[in-house]
C-alpha cells in the first residue's frame, strides 16, 4: 500500500514559488522592458565574434579575431586608436559604445554552417550577445545571417563573398561589407580585356558550392561581355585535394585562359597544379596561356608561394594601400601582432566600428533603429573610400582592387600588388540584377 | 587515344601514393592484426618533416637594409639565411632548393622513431582488443596529431616547392607522335611515380631475400608456429610498424611539391587507403600496390570532363562503387587469402 505525500495546498505553494523564481530573472532582465534582444546593462554591452578557429579556415578566423580585439580595444579607448581618427563620422570617442565598456565572447564556426549557428546561437542565448559578426564561408554566412534575423539580433558579415548573402538570402538584420562576385567579375573584366585582349577562350574550374556557382556565373558573364567565350565549365568537388585529372585536358580543349573558381585550400592546390602542368608556360591559339583567380586572399597565396606570380585577381582590400585609414590600420595591427593585418581582419575590424558608430548615431542598440542608421549611410576613412551601405540589400558598395600576383616580393608579406583600384559606381548594380534575384529583405526583428 | 594515356599518367602519381601508404597499412595489418587509422597521420608527418627541414636549412639572421622600408615604414630587415654565411650564395640556395630531396634523409630515422613509440608507447596495449577498439585509438591518435601540427605549423598549407631542375612538365605527346600540349605531365610527378616503383621494390625484395623478412612473412602465416621455434616475432613486427611508418612518411615527403601540405592532408588519404587495402585485400601486399594503382587509374577517369557530365558525382563515389562490387563478389579482395573477411 502506498501513500502520497502530495496535498493539494502543497503543490499549490510549490508551484507558485518555483513560477515565481522562474519569471524573477525574465523580469529583471532589461529586454523585457526595452523591447529587443539582450538589451545591455548601463556599465557593459557584449559583442559575438564568430569565427572559424578550428577547421581549414582557422589561420583567417585568427586573423579576424586579432582585429576583433583590436576594434575593441579602440572603441574602448586603448591603444592608438587605428582608424577612429580617420573615420568620416567622428562619433565614437573612445568610451565605449554608448558609455558602456565593450565586452565581447568568441564562438568557433568550424567553417560548418550547424557549428556556427549552435555557437551563434549560444552567445545569444547563454552571454546576452547584441550582435553577432565573423565567419570566413559564404555558407556559414548564409546560415548564421539567418539565425541572427530570427533571434532579433544584428549581424555583420566577415568574410563572405557570394552574391546570395546579400541577393536571394539577404535579410533585414544582416549587413555586409565585404564585396561579391558580382563585383569581382565587374572590376576584373575590363583589366583581363586590357591585358589579355577581347578574343579568348576561357575554361573555368569552379568549385562545387554555392560562392564557386556565384562566382563563375559573374565572371562568365562579365568575360563574356568583353568577348570572351567560355569553352568548358567543370564543377570540382569541395574535397578535392588533387586537381591533376581536371586540369590535364584544359591545355587541349581549346581554350587559352584557366579561371579558378576556387577559395582557400581549393585554391592553393589547384592553382599549384595548374602550374606544374606547365599551363603559365604554355602556348593556345597563339597566345601565352593565362591563369585567372577571381578571389586573392593574402593568407592563401602565401599557401600557393611562388605560383601566384603574375596572376590576376581582386581583393577586398590591401594593406598596401595609401589612403590615411588604411596606413593608420596597418599601423595600429602591425605594431600590436608584427605583421600586416589581411582582408579578413580589415573588413571585421571595419564591421565592428560600423556597428558601434551606427548604436551611437542611433542612440540606441535596437537592431532596428541600428539597421536604420546603416541603410543608405555614407562613410569615409575606412581604408576603401567613399562608401556606401545600400538600404535595398544592405550591401556596401565601394572601390574594388584588382591585384595580380607580386614578380619580385620584397618580404613574405608582399605577394600581391595593386593593378587597378576599380570605381564603387563601375561595380554597382541594380538591386534586382538577375544575379541577385530571388529574395526579400523582409522587416527587421528586434527580437525580445 | 591521347585522353587516355594522359589520365592513365595522372593515376599513376595518386596511385603511387595510395599504393605506398595502403602498404604500410596492410603490413601493419598483416603482421599486428592491428586497423590503423593513424596511418594517414603517418604520411602527413612525412610531408611535415619535409616541411620542418626546409625551414630550418632556410633559417636567417636578419640584416638591416636602410635602402628599403618594411611595411611600418621601418628599415627593411632582409632575412639572410645562415646557409649563404657557411657555404656561400650559390652554394647556400642549392642546399635550399633541394630540401623536398634532402628531407628523405631526416625523415626515415624520424618516421622509423615515431613508429616505434606509437608501437610501443600505444598500440601494442591494443593487440588484443577488438578491431572497434584499434580503430577508435588510432582514430584518436591520428586527430592528436593532426591538432599539434597544427598548432605549431597552422591551418594553411605551406607552399615546399621541388628544387628547381624538377619544374615544369615533359610534353609525352610530341614523343607518341600526338600533338603539342596533349599528353603533358608534370617532371615531379614522374619522380614520384619512380620513387614509389623503388620503395615498393625495396619493401618486396626486404621481405623476400633477406632473413629477416623471411621470418616476418612466415610470423604473417603462422604466429604461434614461429613463436614457439624460439623466435621474438614480437620484436620483428615492431620494427615493421617502424618500417611501414618510415613508407608512409616518404610518400609524404616527396609528396609535398605536388600539393601544398596542411595539417588535413593524411585524412584525405587515410578513407581511400582503407578502401585501397581492401579491394587489394586485408594483409596482401602485392594486392595492395596492385590495387592503389587500379584505383588512382579509375579515380583519375572517373574526373574527366566527360565523366562527371554524363555522371555527376561520379568521381567522388568510383572508388567506393568499386569497393562495393569487390566486397559483395569477392569478400577478402583481389588478392586477399582465403578466409580472411570472409567468416
Amino acid at each position: 500500500m502506498s501513500k502520497s505525500n502530495f496535498s493539494r495546498r502543497g503543490v499549490l505553494k510549490t508551484g507558485a514559488i518555483a513560477g515565481a523564481g522562474l519569471a524573477l530573472p525574465t523580469y529583471l532582465r532589461a529586454d523585457s522592458h526595452a523591447g529587443f534582444t539582450n538589451a545591455p546593462g548601463d556599465s557593459e554591452v557584449v559583442l559575438g565574434f564568430n569565427v572559424p578557429q578550428t577547421g581549414p579556415y582557422a589561420d583567417e578566423g585568427a586573423d579576424e579575431l586579432r582585429a576583433y580585439e583590436l576594434a575593441v580595444e579602440h572603441l574602448n579607448g586603448g591603444g592608438d586608436g587605428g582608424m577612429l581618427p580617420t573615420f568620416s563620422s567622428q562619433v565614437l570617442d573612445g568610451t565605449g559604445i554608448l558609455g558602456r565598456e565593450v565586452k565581447y565572447v568568441t564562438g568557433d564556426t568550424q567553417t560548418k554552417s550547424d557549428a556556427a549557428r549552435a555557437s551563434a546561437r549560444s552567445m545569444i542565448e547563454k552571454d546576452g550577445a547584441i550582435m553577432i559578426t565573423g565567419g570566413s564561408s559564404s555558407g556559414v554566412a548564409v546560415a548564421v545571417q539567418a539565425l541572427c534575423q530570427e533571434a532579433g539580433v544584428i549581424f555583420m558579415a566577415g568574410l563572405t563573398h557570394s552574391n546570395d548573402t546579400t541577393g536571394k538570402d539577404k535579410r533585414a538584420n544582416g549587413f555586409r561589407h565585404f564585396f561579391n562576385s558580382y563585383m569581382t567579375g565587374a572590376a576584373l573584366a575590363p583589366v583581363l580585356a586590357a591585358n589579355y585582349g577581347n578574343d579568348r577562350k576561357a575554361y573555368h574550374l569552379t568549385a562545387d558550392y554555392n560562392w564557386g556557382y556565384t562566382t563563375e556565373e559573374a565572371i562568365r558573364s562579365s568575360t563574356e561581355a568583353i568577348g570572351w567565350e567560355t569553352v568548358n565549365a567543370v564543377k570540382t568537388p569541395l574535397t578535392q585535394t588533387d586537381f591533376s585529372s581536371y586540369i590535364a585536358p584544359v591545355l587541349n580543349s581549346g581554350a587559352d585562359v584557366l579561371v579558378l573558381n576556387h577559395y582557400g585550400g581549393n585554391m592553393v592546390n589547384s592553382l599549384t597544379n595548374a602550374v606544374q602542368f606547365g599551363l603559365r608556360e604554355a602556348q593556345a591559339n597563339g597566345q601565352n596561356f593565362e591563369i585567372v583567380v577571381p578571389l586573392y586572399s593574402r593568407l592563401m597565396a602565401r599557401g600557393a608561394g611562388a605560383n601566384v606570380k603574375g596572376i590576376f585577381g581582386s581583393t577586398n582590400w590591401h594593406w598596401s594601400l595609401q589612403d590615411e585609414g588604411s596606413k593608420a590600420f596597418v599601423q595600429s595591427f602591425g605594431t600590436k601582432y608584427g605583421f600586416p593585418p589581411s582582408q579578413a581582419a580589415h573588413t571585421t575590424y571595419v564591421q565592428t566600428l560600423l556597428y558601434a558608430d551606427a548604436v551611437t548615431r542611433a542612440g540606441s542598440f535596437n537592431p532596428c533603429a541600428v539597421a536604420e542608421a546603416l541603410e543608405d549611410y555614407e562613410f569615409d576613412g575606412l581604408g576603401n573610400g567613399k562608401t556606401l551601405y545600400r538600404g535595398d540589400d544592405h550591401q556596401c558598395f565601394k572601390d574594388v582592387l584588382v591585384v595580380k600576383g607580386k614578380e619580385n616580393p620584397e618580404n613574405e608579406f608582399d605577394l600581391l600588388e595593386i593593378v587597378e583600384v576599380t570605381p564603387a559606381d563601375q561595380v554597382t548594380y541594380d538591386p534586382n540584377h538577375p544575379q541577385f534575384q530571388g529574395g526579400a529583405l523582409g522587416t527587421c526583428n528586434p527580437g525580445a | 587515344m591521347d585522353q587516355f594515356i594522359l589520365q592513365i599518367l595522372n593515376g599513376l602519381d595518386k596511385g603511387s601514393a595510395y599504393a605506398l601508404i595502403a602498404l604500410g597499412l596492410t603490413l601493419i595489418f598483416g603482421t599486428l592484426g592491428v586497423v590503423n587509422f593513424a596511418h594517414g597521420a603517418l604520411f602527413m608527418l612525412g610531408s611535415f618533416c619535409a616541411v620542418t627541414l626546409s625551414k630550418f636549412l632556410s633559417l636567417s639572421h636578419k640584416v638591416v637594409d636602410e635602402t628599403r622600408t618594411d611595411f611600418l615604414g621601418n628599415p627593411l630587415q632582409v632575412d639572410v639565411p645562415y646557409v649563404h654565411d657557411w657555404f656561400g650564395v650559390a652554394t647556400g640556395d642549392a642546399i635550399i632548393d633541394w630540401a623536398v630531396p634532402l628531407s628523405l634523409l631526416f625523415a626515415t630515422p624520424v618516421m622509423i622513431g615515431i613508429g616505434f613509440i606509437m608501437e610501443r608507447g600505444l598500440i601494442k596495449h591494443f593487440y588484443k582488443r577488438p578491431h572497434a577498439d584499434q580503430i577508435l585509438v588510432t582514430f584518436g591518435l591520428a586527430i592528436v596529431i593532426q591538432e599539434v601540427v597544427k598548432y605549431y605549423y597552422g591551418a594553411n598549407p605551406i607552399p615546399t616547392p621541388a628544387p628547381s631542375a624538377f619544374k615544369g612538365s615533359y610534353d609525352f605527346g610530341l614523343l607518341l607522335g600526338f600533338d603539342a600540349n596533349a599528353i603533358i605531365y608534370p617532371y615531379w610527378r614522374l619522380v614520384y611515380f619512380f620513387f614509389s616503383l623503388v620503395i615498393i621494390g625495396a619493401v618486396f625484395a626486404f621481405l623476400r631475400f633477406t632473413t629477416f623478412g623471411m621470418v616476418v612473412r612466415a610470423g604473417m602465416a603462422d604466429r604461434e608456429t614461429v613463436g614457439l621455434l624460439g623466435i621474438d616475432i614480437d620484436k620483428r613486427f615492431t620494427i615493421m610498424f617502424g618500417i611501414a611508418a618510415a613508407v608512409a612518411g616518404l610518400a609524404g615527403v616527396m609528396y609535398v611539391p605536388i600539393n601544398p601540405p596542411n595539417y588535413h592532408m593524411g585524412m584525405d588519404f587515410l578513407v581511400l587507403s582503407f578502401v585501397v587495402v581492401v579491394v587489394g585485400g586485408m594483409g596482401s601486399l602485392p594486392g595492395a600496390v596492385a590495387a592503389g594503382f587500379l584505383l588512382g587509374i579509375l579515380e583519375s577517369f572517373a574526373s574527366t570532363a566527360w565523366a562527371v557530365s554524363n555522371l555527376p558525382g561520379i568521381n567522388q563515389v568510383i572508388i567506393y562503387l568499386v569497393a562495393i562490387i569487390i566486397l559483395l563478389t569477392r569478400p577478402r579482395g583481389l588478392m586477399g587469402r582465403k578466409g580472411v573477411m570472409e567468416e
